[in-house]
């Protein structure tokens, strides 16, 4: 992909270290998404069930889940900061010219992270003061806030992909905005449900899969039980709608973005009868190497006949289109994702079976072993899908109407290579850290419990995390700097 | 439609100013602290002080950004443009402050805490001084639209003087709100602590405004014109005023009154300088009518601010009550009895 990218002139330098930079960001906070979006949706439900049933179990999963929730929040609030001066600093040109079209979007997530921020405070903080029923109800706007800061972010997506909602004055400026269609555009109601589906069905996959682990280890309590299966029936549940939502928005792109479809389903000349790749490489002649050929699926797929005419990646000029290796990376990228989502349809068909039909959890090591894995795998379709998104868009920042090289910065390329190393270096310490924290958090709740079981005094388990509760005064003669608080002590670790 | 705009970019730059100050006022008294053993309990004061609202300041430096680049895309792009280093080093600085704070709490080794703490009270120094230094460009004119990444625009007089001031305001905000969160939370000693290094930062900040006034008048003479005449030299003299009362009331008993006036000095200094730059959103090259985005954007961004005040301001207002009323207080016993266990736990000496 680089040879090809520097091959192609009038591309400045800069341009290369730049998307590396904002793709290496935009990559890492991503990760973070799906807990942020849809993890406190999940802590509610839990909690419900715990105020319901008058479940201790219940309330102590949803109470240690609030606690991830702020720790994650705490690290993607620094990492989406970063982003909103990355426009600025790598594409200075989109924001200078479009900013005025699509950039609201970015002002209403702001606010819902203000107001999220806040309520997750209150949510984190209210657990041993407020009512059982007050806490719980001011937790219960969380996952609106949530929403509607996904409704921002995708909705400044979905412009860039079909942009919408302003005219071109004589000098090919943007007027006559029209928020209302720039917001609405048509990408955006496809890939707006896919990506909250995908969130919920993440996350909740994610947690399952932490509760798997010691289902695997032999750790068959109730508090196991329960923190599985609440996550994975919901994650379950919504595999299957997002089968659906996903085929939804393969359309949308075919009608919409049909160059971009052409460039994940690997199409050269447009023609009926395609055949579907699943994977394989395109070369720049057009044919295609490896993978496997299933003749006229293609066209199926797009249009439920053989005879469907599928656009081609000739019917553009060459640099209006996705280079053969930027048209492989989003075609692996997406068939990736494809096979993931197919596998945890499997996976939650399994579940569902054993459930409905047979009134237990699977009993096979080997659904606990996949039920594991399927946080992970994911997060990988989450980031397959964001790669299909974008790199089927180039070399379009607007589709059609303005080019990557257009938007980007004018600062030396040594200037963005040093800076990407630096971040590199500080996003590695900032997700080790965050992963350290959330181990040792879970190395303290077992010795807690282990504790508990004993009958002996126990620390709070939420004292550990940045949002915790907050000590007391120390005495006149701390103990030392880290003496606000009795943690567990890491010689127990099993 | 733009002017109004202006002055919500403006209001959102001094709520940041305001908010995020204090935050990193936390930071610089936190480096400034001492040891791990004399600087214990600043550090826990401010652990505890900023634990529930910390981060939530920093969503108010995104807001400036998208007025910006919804309101005024051409001055984003400019300062953006023209003040690339000082602006990555801030958003580096960001990162490593955020990270620092969040991951310092759950850490027990000392030497972790210290290197995190360290990340945290360097980065809370380094963040002001690039924001401010970018805002000391602008001030003076040296983000012409068109203008390439260069260090004429950021390292000059003006700039390194914008940066300075900016360290100093949030310190002096930092130590005034630190000291109320001392009285509040029963920690006399530390009142007084706060106290001292609220009145020192008072002072330096009057020395620093002198020099400023007299650096501007030959460095950025549209700016220095518009701070010595009418608004904004009303709105000097306001923040003058408000840092005297500062003392005063410090001096009698830190509380409400006093962070009321410090919000008052630094509010008033960040109004007045947007008062001295009118017309202009960068002088005098580029004024608020040139640079306002489309008509249907102001509009819109107008329309979701005062939607989102409507949202937010009764939840900020809501947490202040929960926190000042002793509703997200841990009170318990097994907080009585935290302290105890600390020097039995051989992991301390790790």
């Amino acid at each position: 992909m680089h040879t090809t990218v520097t091959l192609l002139a009038d591309v400045p330098a800069q341009l290369l270290p730049a998307r590396e930079l904002m793709a290496f960001t935009l990559a890492s906070h991503i990760i973070l998404v799906p807990l942020g979006v849809a993890l406190p949706l999940i802590t509610l439900v839990m909690h419900y069930r715990g105020l319901r049933r008058n479940d201790p179990v219940a309330l102590l999963l949803a109470r240690r889940w609030s606690a991830v929730m702020a720790v994650q929040f705490a690290v993607g609030v620094v990492t989406g900061t970063v982003l909103s001066f990355e426009f600025g600093l790598l594409w200075p040109g989109l924001m200078g010219k479009w900013g005025g079209v699509f950039g609201i979007g970015f002002g209403v997530e702001a606010w819902a992270f203000f107001l999220e921020a806040v309520l997750i405070a209150i949510y984190l903080y209210g657990w041993r003061r407020l009512k059982p029923r007050t806490h719980f109800l001011l937790g219960l706007p969380l996952p609106a806030a949530a929403l509607l800061g996904a409704f921002g972010i995708l909705a400044a997506n979905a412009w860039m992909n079909t942009p919408q909602g302003f005219t071109l004055d004589a000098d090919g400026n943007p007027e006559d905005v029209h928020i209302w269609s720039a917001i609405f555009t048509p990408m955006f109601g496809p890939q707006y449900w896919h990506f909250v589906v995908a969130m919920l069905i993440t996350a909740g996959y994610t947690v399952a899969g932490v509760y798997a682990v010691g289902w695997l280890r032999g750790r068959r309590d109730r508090y196991h039980r329960l923190g599985f299966t609440v996550p994975f029936t919901l994650a379950a549940v919504f595999t299957p709608v997002q089968f659906l939502l996903g085929d939804s928005i393969a359309r949308s792109v075919f009608h919409k973005q049909p160059v971009k479809f052409a460039a994940t389903e690997l199409v050269w000349r447009t023609d009926t009868h395609v055949p579907e790749y699943i994977f394989g490489r395109l070369h720049p002649d057009g044919s295609v190497s490896g993978g496997i050929r299933i003749p006229q699926f293609d066209s199926i797929l797009a249009g439920f006949t053989p005879g469907t005419k599928v656009t081609g990646l000739t019917s553009v000029p060459a640099d209006d289109r996705p280079t053969p290796a930027q048209a492989t990376l989003a075609h692996w990228a997406f068939d990736l994702m494809v096979v993931i989502g197919s596998l945890l349809i499997l996976l939650a068909l399994w579940y569902g079976w054993c459930r409905l039909r047979q009134h237990r959890l699977p009993a096979s090591p080997w659904f606990f072993r996949a039920a594991a894995c399927a946080g992970v795998a994911s997060v990988i379709a989450v980031e397959c899908g964001w790669i299909t998104a974008e790199v089927g868009r180039q070399p379009w920042i607007v589709y059609r109407h303005m080019r990557i090289a257009e938007a980007v910065t004018a600062t030396r390329s040594t200037s963005l290579w040093i800076m990407l190393g630096l971040v590199i270096v500080v996003y590695v310490f900032i997700f080790g850290s965050l992963l350290a924290v959330l181990l040792k958090m879970r190395t303290g709740w077992r010795l807690a419990d282990a504790r508990r079981a004993a009958g002996e005094w126990t620390d709070e388990p939420e004292s550990d995390t940045p949002y915790g509760p907050r000590a007391r005064v120390p005495a006149d003669d701390p103990p030392s700097d880290g003496g606000t608080g009795a943690g567990p002590d890491e010689d127990g670790r099993p | 439609m733009a002017d109004v705009i202006a002055v919500v970019l403006l209001l959102a730059v001094a709520a940041y100013a305001c908010a995020g100050g204090t935050d990193y006022g936390a930071g610089f008294w936190d480096l400034t602290a001492g040891g791990a053993e004399r600087g214990a309990r600043p550090r826990w004061l401010i652990d505890h002080a900023m634990a529930p609202v910390w981060e939530v300041n920093n969503v108010w430096l995104v807001f400036v950004f998208v007025i910006m680049w919804t309101g005024f895309p051409t001055l984003f792009q400019t300062v953006f443009s023209a003040m690339w280093l000082p602006l990555a080093l801030a958003a580096i600085g960001l990162v490593l402050r955020g990270a620092g704070f969040a991951l310092r709490k759950p850490l027990r080794h000392l030497a972790g805490r210290r290197l995190y703490g360290a990340v945290f009270a360097i980065a809370s120094l380094l963040t002001p001084f690039f924001l401010g230094a970018a805002v000391g460009g602008v001030a003076s004119g040296r983000a012409v639209p068109g203008t390439e990444a260069s260090a004429h625009a950021w390292s000059n007089p003006t700039s390194v003087l914008f940066g300075l001031i900016a360290i100093v305001a949030t310190a002096f905000l930092g130590a005034v709100f630190l000291a109320g969160d001392a009285a509040r939370y029963g920690a006399p000693d530390l009142v007084g602590y706060f106290r001292r290094r609220a009145l020192g930062s008072v002072v330096a900040l009057a020395v620093l405004a002198g020099i400023m006034l007299t650096v501007t008048r030959s460095d950025a003479p549209h700016v220095w014109h518009g701070l010595t005449h009418g608004v904004g030299l009303g709105l000097v003299i306001l923040a003058g005023v408000c840092s005297l009362a500062t003392g005063w009331l410090l001096l009698r008993r830190p509380g409400v009154w006093p962070r009321i006036t410090a919000v008052g000095v630094v509010a008033a200094a960040v109004l007045a300088w947007g008062a001295a730059q009118r017309p202009y959103l960068i002088p005098t090259s580029l004024t608020v009518a040139e640079g306002a985005g489309a008509p249907g954007s102001l509009r819109w961004t107008g329309l979701v601010t005062l939607v989102a005040l409507l949202l937010v301001c009764p939840a900020v207002a809501f947490l202040y009550w929960l926190d000042t009323h002793g509703e997200l207080e841990p009170l318990s016993d097994t907080d009585l009895r935290r302290t105890e266990p600390d020097h039995d736990d051989p992991t301390e000496l790790n």
